[in-house]
């Protein structure tokens, strides 16, 4: 099947892809033992809207698929200007994964997002003000100049900081899940990683440990086909990487990574589950890096063809399509929509550069909470 | 008041705790039914449960990083390495995550957990992997407090102050120490200031700044020393690595212009050489004498008896080392 055919309003061809399993098609598999490496195809579960979302609801979503996309084209260009340190990471292409894991989030739910993940911020309710002086180095973001953006954190809006050893906020946020199950209360907790993070020891103690305890955790694999360089099937001797989640004996499901209704009803269901105390799940995201590792790399050791190929399927593309045959949706909605965005970017912008920089001995406090 | 094992003191102290504050919990490998390796959380399965004694697998990186995102939802987790040589599987979590996390929610998220274990050699064989001291290692990361008590008392004041406090404390008991005598504590809670060093022994020719298993050797030299030499040596219990207590420190060397410093840990990198810098830098013209360390050899703790012997510091070499300090 090609990976730009399955747009389909056909409830038939829902199906659990991880059964549709086909042969790499670009012949670039790596091998282990005499078992060809196998990937699935992309075939999409195609959200169906079977929540049944009201037409602002599925609109919202396009909403918020935007306004990421338009947030993160803001910073490339600040980075450009050099009025943004640091690096750029790049989320591009897979912003329904933030949109769909986050859009039946409720706000005492806990969330560990990494650095491709700015839609995670943005839903969970961080104003986009906050975040901006965050990456800006001012003393009104969250870390207070201290930390960069990509390593953001923001209690009050019960989102974990990450950093920069991928992988290693998993645990963390499987114990911020386990207390919240020890005080009695029903928050999901829901650990963002990238498929790379999957070969080290952290996820693997993490996840073990949240299948032993049944913990109401739901791990999400944005399989974004590369770490770094590095290619799928240099990472992992079998890139079904869902299958491993029955080894923990746990849930497992592949979706669709840029279909964001695909990506919200897996998710809703997972949350479900996980609020009944019917333990984890494990989700992988098929989706694509769009752009490279960091703003610094143009990603040169990639096929082309890829790029073009997920270039198709770009989640607000084909989301605006399935609006429009199904919502209606109208190209006067959809400017209005993107006005509301750019304007909206625009005033965080000038916000963060109107707020102070914070003292330079201020590096000295902080280390210890009194 | 009651006479107590350092080790009986350590459990003591968690299981107040525990019974005054809902959120205190522990976490590790065999903490539950078996009480850890070592029995120091014995009997606490049976008084609090595995909802708040919780057996996990073996997973130093996750035993840590639970209990950093316990931490952060308001809970205070006690994280047992089984042993402290295990630590180096968790450093990660300790050093990258922990250590840092205030720093990067601007100064206003704590992670207040403690990770606890048995750490130092033994006299008994217990061999590369089972006698380390690593304690230097995390007071090289800013935002971990590090502790390294010498006596009941100190063991109990400092694992509740440890419990109470709002960042991450890495605590080491020294095995050799559980059950090796006993000292009168109160039985009612009680704290010891992190931070603050103990004066074990009052003396006027030489300073002796130490901590853990080694504080009873340099006691028993300071002794031996006055007895046969006439020297009078002040024993420094640092108690606390980091942050270091250099007031107390200072206001000794002042007074005996003459320092040894004596670790367990090996020669290069302990904390001893930081305190020799920050005397030098300090107080130079105070000194009568160049500072003197003893420690470990810069080797794995090798198992075999003739070797582990030669291996940890002694007495003699303590003592031989203060002669020299002495004769400048």
């Amino acid at each position: 099947m090609e990976p730009n055919s399955e747009v389909s309003s056909n409830p038939s061809r829902r199906s659990r892809p991880e059964e549709r399993e086909t042969p790499v098609k670009n012949g670039k598999s790596g091998s282990k033992g005499n078992q060809p490496a196998k990937q699935s195809e992309f075939v999409a579960i195609e959200g169906q809207n079977s929540f049944n979302l009201n037409r602002d609801q599925l609109l919202d979503l396009l909403y918020n698929l935007k306004r990421i996309r338009g947030f993160e084209d803001s910073l490339k260009k600040l980075h450009i200007q050099g009025r943004v340190r640091g690096g750029v990471y790049s989320g591009k292409g897979q912003e329904a994964i933030s949109v769909g894991t986050c859009f039946g989030l409720r706000n005492d739910d806990i969330v560990s997002p990494i650095h491709r993940d700015i839609g995670v911020f943005l839903l969970k309710g961080m104003p986009m003000r906050r975040l901006m002086c965050q990456i800006m180095g001012r003393k009104s973001g969250p870390s207070k100049g201290r930390d960069s953006w990509s390593h953001t954190g923001d209690m009050q809006y019960n989102i974990l900081a990450s950093s920069s050893m991928l992988g290693s906020s998993v645990p963390i946020l499987c114990g911020a899940t386990l207390a919240t199950q020890m005080q009695g209360r029903d928050s999901v907790g829901v650990t963002y990683f990238g498929e790379g993070s999957t070969a080290r020891g952290d996820f693997h103690e993490g996840i073990n440990m949240a299948a032993v305890s049944r913990l109401p955790v739901i791990f999400v694999c944005e399989n974004n086909q590369w770490a770094y360089s590095t290619p799928l099937t240099r990472e992992m001797g079998d890139t079904n990487i869902a299958k491993r989640a029955s080894a923990y004996g746990m849930t497992g499901v592949v979706v669709d990574g840029n279909d964001v209704l695909a990506v919200y009803e897996i998710t809703r269901a997972a949350i479900e589950r996980a609020r009944s105390a019917a333990g984890p799940t494990f989700i992988e995201c098929r989706t694509y890096r769009m752009d490279g590792h960091s703003e610094a790399d143009p990603a040169k050791y990639r096929p082309s063809e890829d790029l073009q190929r997920w270039i198709k399927r770009d989640p607000i593309g084909r989301y605006r399509e399935w609006l429009q045959g199904h919502c209606k949706l109208t190209d006067d909605e959809e400017r209005r929509m993107q006005e509301r965005i750019d304007a909206e970017v625009v005033d965080a912008r000038k916000f963060a550069e109107t707020q102070p920089y914070p003292d330079a001995a201020d590096a000295l406090e902080g280390v210890f909470m009194p | 008041m009651s006479e107590k094992t350092y080790l009986e003191a350590i459990r003591e102290a968690m299981r107040d705790e525990m019974v005054r504050d809902e959120t205190v919990f522990i976490l590790g490998e065999d903490v539950g039914k078996l009480g850890g390796a070592f029995k120091v959380t014995d009997t606490l399965y049976d008084q609090f449960g595995d909802r708040r004694v919780r057996d996990t697998p073996i997973a130093e990186s996750a035993i840590v990083g639970y209990a950093i995102g316990a931490a952060l939802m308001g809970m205070r987790p006690i994280a047992e390495m089984q042993f402290m040589d295990f630590i180096s599987c968790g450093f990660d979590q300790i050093v990258n995550q922990a250590a840092t996390m205030c720093y990067r929610y601007g100064g206003d998220v704590g992670v207040p957990i403690v990770v606890r274990g048995p750490s130092g050699a033994t006299k008994s064989g217990t061999g590369l992997f089972h006698s380390q001291s690593p304690e230097a290692w995390f007071t090289h990361a800013p935002g971990l407090k590090v502790i390294c008590p010498s006596t009941s008392y100190d063991a109990k004041g400092l694992m509740i102050s440890a419990i109470r406090d709002n960042n991450p404390v890495i605590f080491f008991e020294h095995k050799s120490l559980y059950r090796s005598f006993k000292q009168e504590i109160p039985d009612e809670e009680y704290t010891v200031p992190i931070g603050v060093a103990d004066i074990k022994r009052e003396g006027s020719d030489i300073t002796v700044v130490t901590y853990g298993w080694m504080v009873h050797f340099c006691l028993q030299a300071a002794q031996e020393l006055e007895d046969e030499d006439g020297l009078s040596l002040e024993v420094i219990d640092l108690r606390t690595l980091s942050p270091l207590d250099q007031q107390t420190i200072f206001t000794s060397v002042r007074k005996t212009n003459r320092v040894l410093l004596v670790q367990e840990d090996k020669f290069t990198g302990g904390i001893m050489s930081d305190v020799s810098a920050q005397i030098t830098e300090n107080l130079f013209e105070y000194l009568d004498a160049p500072i003197l360390r003893v420690t470990a050899p810069d080797t794995p703790v090798p198992y075999a008896a003739p070797m582990e012997e030669f291996y940890i510091p002694s007495k003699d070499q303590i003592k031989e080392k203060a002669r020299k300090v002495a004769s400048y």
